[in-house]
């Protein structure tokens, strides 16, 4: 158990690990999520907001559409393309858009 | 897919996932809910989650006061954490002409019991610190008022009404009603077909296209409607802002982001929901003018939804003359999700003892037949 302890992240754990960094979901949770019906990639952004965090997804989407096409058996291809992408693409502060 | 049920709703928003709990809960479990996508991705899991009984006219307000009892209990009753803060609502006001309408707004709704109140610009400060009050000429509040996690709302609902049996087909779209003697006797979707005893047109902002399958005309018309949210800070504020002034709303979600819109009144009506930078430097521009502190804020994403809007921004509710089984739960403007718990209890009362509530008398599709008297604060 030890041994589990240190390799404990936060939520993540050595058989276990984070999917998205950002708002710390695991592999396991993303499973169980699609077992629950939550099979589209859109849903499982709405139902784990992974995806959702500062990084919007660049680094997990890829990861979470691979689980997804191995749990569901759908093309990759096909899985990528039900997500849209929300500006803006990278977080700016409101005075920038505010402007003068 | 079944071939019959007693009742079939189109659309998996708050609307339909409430009604069909509510059927279920009563012992009607032989409900299909037909979702063209999936549950949410309508305006329902676009919105703001605002829950305000400071309306306008007599129904809004009756809606919502029923609604915020139900949502006082409902992360118990459903069994999931809906994030519901009631931390009130607080509206600005800028002229003295919009002091003058909070005034009759507040005494109407204290008459219907709700503990609304006129605060000064100082008052309101006690209420959001950060506020700079110099903008304001005054503000209502009231503490009931609050805000929800609509994809929690949604979920919960349809887990527990498909624990009882309604059965939810998503990526199932309408493609046609068969009306036959005033009635509608099938419904075809993209996926085979079903005979229906009632018919629920809870299409969101699409009600219009569902209603003129059965040769039904709906007012309705939808407009698009933007919204956007940051980064998390620590929490620092339970009420949720708006201003009639301006049409901003904005609030902080559990996890600490400020999610929050504004509209434009000269929006056109249409189906595009693409994102604008007007949008987001309007809204910015609003937003540090009322609480400066928050230009240090980035913004993580902004997106756009489509408002169902009638001509009275009031919902459409109830049965259609003409076509017996088909019931309207449509055109909530810019608050459908705050007064959807309540709506269901309305037409669950129609569906299972054949009972029209006063409200469903008031706000049915036959008024339009008569002159309009609206809702005046359509914000979120
Ligand atoms: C940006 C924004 C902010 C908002 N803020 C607030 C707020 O703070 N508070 C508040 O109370 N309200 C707010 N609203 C309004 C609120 O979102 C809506 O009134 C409410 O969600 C309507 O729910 P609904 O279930 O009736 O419709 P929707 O959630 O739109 O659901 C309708 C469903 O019908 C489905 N559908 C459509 N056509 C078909 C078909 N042919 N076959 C099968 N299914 C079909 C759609 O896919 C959709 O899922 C906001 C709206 C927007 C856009
Ligand atoms: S890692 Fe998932 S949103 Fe950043």
């Amino acid at each position: 158990m030890n041994r589990h302890a240190s390799s404990v992240t936060r939520h993540g754990t050595w058989d276990d690990p984070i999917v998205c960094r950002c708002e710390e979901v695991t592999v396991s949770q993303v499973v169980r999520a699609i077992r629950e019906g939550y099979d589209t990639l859109e849903e499982l952004k709405r139902h784990l907001r992974v995806g959702m965090g500062p990084c919007q997804g660049r680094t997990c989407l890829p990861l979470l559409a691979r689980i997804l096409s191995r749990e569901t058996g759908r093309p990759l291809g096909e899985v990528m393309e039900e997500v849209s992408i929300r500006p803006p693409l990278v977080p700016v502060p409101f005075e920038l858009w505010r402007g003068r | 897919m079944k071939r019959c049920a007693d009742v079939v709703i189109i659309g998996a928003g708050v609307t339909g996932a409430a009604l069909a709990y509510e059927l279920a809960k009563r012992g009607i479990r032989d409900v299909v809910i037909l979702e063209r996508r999936f549950p949410c991705s309508g305006a329902t899991g676009r919105c703001g989650g605002g829950i305000r009984q400071q309306f306008t006219t007599p129904h809004n307000i009756r809606l919502a006061m029923e609604s915020v009892k139900r949502y006082e209990t409902l992360s118990e009753e459903l069994g999931v954490d809906i994030e519901f803060i009631q931390g009130g609502y607080l509206i600005l006001a800028e002229t003295e002409e919009e002091r003058e309408a909070q005034r009759k707004a507040v005494a109407l709704q204290n008459e219907l019991g709700l503990p609304s109140r006129l605060l000064s610009p100082e008052e309101a400060l006690d209420v959001l610190p950060l506020l700079d009050a110099s903008t304001i000429t005054g503000a209502t509040y009231c503490p009931t008022d609050g805000h929800a996690n609509p994809f929690r709302v949604v979920e919960g609902f349809l887990a527990q009404a498909r624990r009882m049996g309604v059965m939810v087909e998503k990526f199932t779209a309408v493609t046609g009603l068969v009306v036959e003697r005033g009635r509608i006797v099938r419904v075809h979707t993209s996926s085979g077909k079903i005979s229906p005893g009632a018919v629920v047109n809870a299409a969101g902002a699409w009600s219009v296209e569902i209603a003129r399958m059965a040769g039904v005309e709906l007012p309705n018309v939808p407009v698009r409607h933007e919204i956007a949210i940051t980064e998390p800070v620590e929490f620092f504020m339970d009420v949720m802002v708006i201003s009639i002034h301006n049409g901003i709303y904005f609030s902080q979600t559990k996890e600490g982001q400020i999610i929050g819109g504004i509209g434009f009144p000269d929006e056109k009506p249409g189906y595009v929901i693409s994102s604008s930078l007007r949008f987001l430097r309007v809204y910015a521009r609003e937003l540090t003018r009322y609480v400066p502190a928050l230009g240090q804020l980035a913004v993580l994403r902004q997106w756009a939804g489509l408002y169902d809007v009638t001509p009275d921004a009031q919902p459409v509710l109830g049965p259609t003359p003409g076509v017996e089984n088909f019931i309207q739960a449509n055109g909530y403007s810019g608050h459908g999700f705050m007064i959807a718990p309540a709506v269901a209890k309305h037409l669950a009362d129609y569906i299972e003892k054949g009972i029209r509530s006063e409200i469903l008398e008031k706000l049915s599709i036959e008024r339009f037949k008569e002159e309009i008297r609206g809702e005046a604060f359509v914000v979120g």
